[in-house]
């Protein structure tokens, strides 16, 4: 029961999940302009490599988020190592120091239940390969929030245990491999509703 | 669109509390509040936001307990080990220069940060002439802080940490195990003062030469951080140092060109001498 066009994306994932993101954001067709935030789980102690990584692959503007910015169309904003990535009520991003949640900090769970707070039906969120379950209770908060829950296929993630938590968790969830996610997503964005 | 119900309870409890215990959160980051409250909301038992609110307008000592929700308490010794190598090796020299130093570390939380700057100032043989200041609004937080205990399944990062951090001596010099716990020598605290003080609230105390608060601007909306940094300026002495988070700037304040980047990379910056 959509009520609202999808306004902002949510991604969370771990080990394996950066070839399963460079591969959706390289199949999103230009014109693709909503938002998207992503939580992936890297080492605590150095700067991450990762938005550069995942720029090279789209002609999206690629950034670290920072604290209070507001949270601006065409752009996919990656959480810092070390601190969680939550989102306001005004629709700005936040920086959280609070204790590691399963052991990871910055925390998918977190992201997505802060997200779904704000954006309500109107936020899509995506689980990409991971070996533990982070995202799980994410997605389920998304799902019951009316927006959109999207999982990578297990048997095309490099681990599964992510997805597979994200599924059982959340049983209504689309499962797709990541080409499948980037039309999904591109079609949350051209059709509304 | 509406607002949601627990929306309306957060914004109502902080109001309540303003008005009942006068700590004001009413210009931090909701989200993080929010996910706290969920917590204290099911720890003690409170079916919503308002019965919490409730019980907490009428129990001093339950609001005592919801500020350990309410602030964050999570720190390191010698945490990011980078920034503190940036101080001692270009901040240090400065400071050699002061006949006597004031430091003030600001939201100390536990005192993990203020045992660094004592161990690293001890170190740098410049804790004799120097008199450091520790605050926060948390006074469990201060307690623990003036205690210096912690568990022993902590020491191994700070060891780590404080080695990074180009550590002079053996951090193992400067704690005895106790009570299962690891507590720092009290010489290390007897240049310190502890003291509540809020940044949202409070006026400037003195004037220091370097302030470290770290950690704490994240937690608060772009006007309390602008407040933050006007005590900061207003604090320090010209060509004092002022050194952030590695995820804060002051690039959203009005008192910005107040100070000139000095190690751009680690977020520690001079206040300038002609503004
Ligand atoms: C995450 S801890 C930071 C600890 C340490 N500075 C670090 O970076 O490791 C944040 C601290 O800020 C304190 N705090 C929150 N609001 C404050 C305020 N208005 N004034 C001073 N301290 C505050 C909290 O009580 C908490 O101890």
């Amino acid at each position: 029961m959509r009520t609202q066009p999808t306004e902002a994306v949510v991604i969370g994932g771990s080990a394996g999940s950066l070839e399963a993101l460079g591969e959706i954001v390289s199949s999103l067709p230009a014109g693709f302009d909503l938002p998207v935030l992503v939580v992936i789980h890297v080492p605590p102690d150095r700067d991450s490599i990762i938005p550069e990584l995942i720029g090279g692959r789209t002609s999206l503007a690629v950034r670290e988020a920072r604290d209070t910015e507001p949270i601006l169309p065409g752009a996919i904003y990656f959480a810092p190592p070390d601190y969680h990535l939550l989102v306001e009520s005004d629709r700005s991003l936040s920086l959280d120091y609070d204790l590691p949640h399963m052991f990871s900090r910055p925390s998918i769970d977190l992201l997505f239940e802060s997200a779904a707070d704000v954006f309500g039906s109107s936020l899509a969120g995506v689980v990409l390969s991971g070996a533990n379950a982070d995202g799980a209770a994410g997605l389920r908060a998304i799902a019951a929030e009316g927006g959109v829950a999207l999982v990578q296929a297990p048997e095309t993630a490099g681990s599964r245990e992510m997805p597979e938590a994200a599924m059982a968790a959340c049983e209504g969830a689309i499962v797709s491999p990541p080409v499948g996610i980037a039309k999904q997503l591109w079609r949350l964005q051209s059709n509304v509703g | 669109m509406p607002h949601k119900i627990e929306d309306i309870e957060v914004r109502l409890l902080l109001e309540a509390i303003h008005l009942r215990y006068h700590y004001d959160f009413r210009g931090y980051s909701i989200a993080s509040i929010k996910r706290r409250l969920r917590q204290a909301k099911d720890r003690f038992g409170c079916g919503s936001i308002s019965i919490l609110q409730d019980r907490v307008l009428r129990d001093p000592a339950m609001f005592a307990q919801l500020l350990g929700f309410l602030t964050v308490q999570v720190s390191e010794v010698f945490r990011d080990p980078a920034y503190f190598e940036a101080i001692r090796r270009k901040v240090v020299p400065h400071l050699r220069t002061y006949p006597s130093l004031k430091v003030w570390v600001a939201g100390c939380s536990d005192g993990e940060e203020l045992y660094s700057f004592a161990i690293l100032f001890r170190e740098e043989g410049l804790e004799q002439k120097t008199m450091f200041y520790a605050t926060d609004i948390n006074p469990e937080a201060l307690r623990r802080a003036r205690a210096g205990v912690y568990p022993l399944d902590r020491i191994r990062q700070f060891t780590e940490n404080h080695r990074k951090s180009g550590g002079k001596s053996s951090l193992s010099d400067y704690y005895t195990a106790a009570y299962g716990g690891a507590r720092f020598d009290e010489s290390l605290r007897e240049r310190t003062v502890f003291s509540d003080h809020s940044l949202v609230s409070d006026e400037v105390f003195a004037e220091v030469h370097l302030i470290s608060c770290r950690n704490v601007l994240i937690y608060f909306d772009r006007e309390l951080q602008n407040r933050a940094i006007g005590l900061f300026r207003d604090a320090l002495v010209r060509n004092g140092f002022l050194g952030l988070g590695s995820k804060e700037t002051l690039r959203f304040s009005d008192n910005s060109n107040a100070f000139a980047d000095f190690v751009r990379e680690q977020r520690i910056y001079q206040r300038r001498g002609d503004q």
